[in-house]
């Protein structure tokens, strides 16, 4: 993949002069904890004027204009009949009488901050959109699509029994796999690639806020909290997966498909980012 | 509960009784749906269609707030505001949309002129609110910038 | 039928504040359907009217220019906590319903 071409290069280069820890890119040397400061070390610079508790707001932390508009949205937001729908989703049984509520911890209800989240048996990062299918095929129905409909709306409703809660990642110190997995997802987002040779960080980190083809960029602090999310461009809901999708359709690499190693990899990294923030979901965005 | 047209017809055809302690015709409007101004295709006949030949006057009395660039053509949050007395209705008009005219407000006594709704915008256009206040019309209009973003997805 | 408004109504100060959205796709009547190139018939509110105490306090006409899911918000003198809002809606196909809701 011309992924690994880059990496070397454009890894260090971006991490260093981004990040306050210049090493941190081998299993050696990552430091996650480090990782999280210096991100919002970099955003206290970058937006002198923003809180760091603000950033769950994306771009509506740091431009004024597009925050009024957002503001006139949140009178009422667009995702409520979405909610709605995602809570009578959550507690109808399935045909064998069992429900989502019997696979989760505590019913299901107030956990969003948990996720994702390393599991150590079965070796891998899982998402919130991966156990609410591997309920529904534990239980004999059919797994939903991964990007919207359904699976959006019970991901939003389980949100918003969760807002507020603060996001509480955990890389397990016994299991190197999941600092790993961690490595992995941070490398992805300092990586070029594509026919634009474009970072995440490159428009996230350098670019947020600065007007790139008639968009806004979004500040990495804060990215995965208020998902899933409510897209005017979409007119409907859809799961963080599918903008991963949909950023890499439009900064010119091919996208990865939805809830795949790398972009469970890559949720992993950036949620972990936002620990000590809280969960907003779901979200209004344009 | 809802009842249409064919149902009240049927009923009092019938001879029966229409049931329901608040029993509501349809399209009970104090403004009939202005099929020749929603459709025209140009604002100024738009305007003339819906509110008559009768000279616009652009007034400091009428606000109209929108944003300076929408973030998305789909939902771009307007606000209508009269300061004025006697206000009878406030439309929005959007002078590059394939059909001007958006939305009529009719603003009974005892109703704020002050209604807010969202708008679709094909493209970066002058917003314009008319308010026909005490029979007459003033305006307040404004740029809003529509850009398609290239961050879609 | 099921409700496809959605009303925040809040009595305070002798004004009564109306926030509803509709759950309406406003199709234009514009837009093809991507598989058969065919044009998507046009299907939109075109008509609110909202009544307090047997008295029409707002009423819209609409156009498809108006966003989906329809937001109006609107404020007027009097109600109070408890009272029934009576909502009636129609489509441009001549569907229409009455809804209630009641002010916090």
């Amino acid at each position: 993949m011309k992924i690994i071409k880059n990496l070397a290069v454009s890894v260090g280069l971006i991490m260093s002069a981004q990040l306050a820890t210049a090493a941190g890119n081998t299993l050696e040397t990552v430091d996650p904890e480090a990782d999280r400061i210096a991100l919002q070390n970099f955003y206290k610079k970058r937006f002198p004027e923003a809180e760091i508790a603000d950033y769950v707001n994306g771009i509506y932390a740091v431009d004024a204009g597009s925050r009024e508009q957002w503001n006139e949205l949140e009178e009422f937001p667009p995702y409520e009949f979405d909610v709605e729908a995602g809570e009578t989703l959550f507690n109808t049984p399935f045909a064998n009488g069992q429900s989502y509520a019997d696979c989760f911890e505590n019913g299901g209800i107030g956990i969003r901050q948990n996720y994702p989240y390393w599991n150590k048996e079965q070796g891998t990062v899982k998402t919130l959109e991966m156990e609410i299918n591997e309920c529904r095929e534990k239980n004999g129905e059919k797994p939903l699509k991964w990007g919207k409909g359904p699976i959006a709306q019970i991901s939003a409703y389980m949100a918003w029994t969760s807002r507020d809660n603060t996001i509480d990642i955990k890389i397990p110190e016994d299991d190197k796999r999941a600092l790993a997995a961690y490595l992995e997802g941070k490398k992805f987002f300092y990586t070029k690639r594509g026919q634009l040779n474009l970072s995440c960080a490159n428009c996230h980190m350098q670019g947020s806020n600065i007007r790139i083809r008639a968009d806004l960029p979004s500040p990495a602090l804060g990215h995965t909290t208020h998902f899933p999310v409510f897209r005017s461009k979409w007119g409907e809901l859809g799961t963080l997966h599918r903008r991963y999708k949909g950023c890499h359709q439009d900064s010119r690499s091919k996208p990865l498909e939805m809830q795949s190693e790398a972009y469970r990899n890559l949720e992993y990294f950036q949620t972990y980012m936002s620990n000590g923030l809280v969960v907003n979901g779901p979200g209004a965005r344009k | 509960m809802s009842m249409n047209r064919r149902t009240v017809v049927k009923a009092i055809a019938t001879g029966g009784v229409l049931i329901g302690a608040s029993v509501l015709m349809p399209r009970l409007a104090l403004a009939a749906w202005n099929k020749n101004a929603f459709e025209a295709k140009d604002q100024m006949s738009a305007m003339k269609a819906l509110l008559g030949e009768g000279a616009v006057e652009d007034s400091a009395e009428v606000t109209l707030k929108a944003p300076d660039i929408a973030e998305n053509g789909a939902v771009v949050p307007v606000t209508v505001e009269s300061s004025m007395a006697g206000v009878e209705s406030m439309s929005i008009f959007i002078e590059g949309n394939p059909s001007p005219l958006a939305a009529e407000f009719i603003i009974p006594a005892g109703t704020m002129a002050d209604v807010s709704t969202r708008v679709r915008m094909g493209k970066t256009s002058k917003v314009t609110a008319v308010v026909k206040a005490n029979g007459k019309l003033y305006s307040a209009s404004k740029e809003v910038k529509v850009t398609i973003g290239g961050c879609g997805g | 039928m099921a409700n496809i408004l959605k009303v925040k109504a809040k009595a305070s100060g002798g004004k009564t504040q109306v926030k509803m959205m509709a759950k309406h796709v406003m199709e234009s009547g514009q837009r093809k359907d991507s598989k058969t190139g065919e044009l998507i018939p046009a299907l939109f509110l075109n008509n609110l009217v909202v009544k307090h105490a047997d008295k029409v306090v707002f009423e819209a006409n609409l156009g498809p220019a108006v966003s989906k899911n329809p937001y109006i918000a609107f404020d007027f003198e009097g109600g109070a906590k408890g009272d029934e809002l009576v909502m009636m809606w129609s489509e441009n196909t001549g569907k229409s319903a009455t809804e209630t809701a009641a002010i916090k």
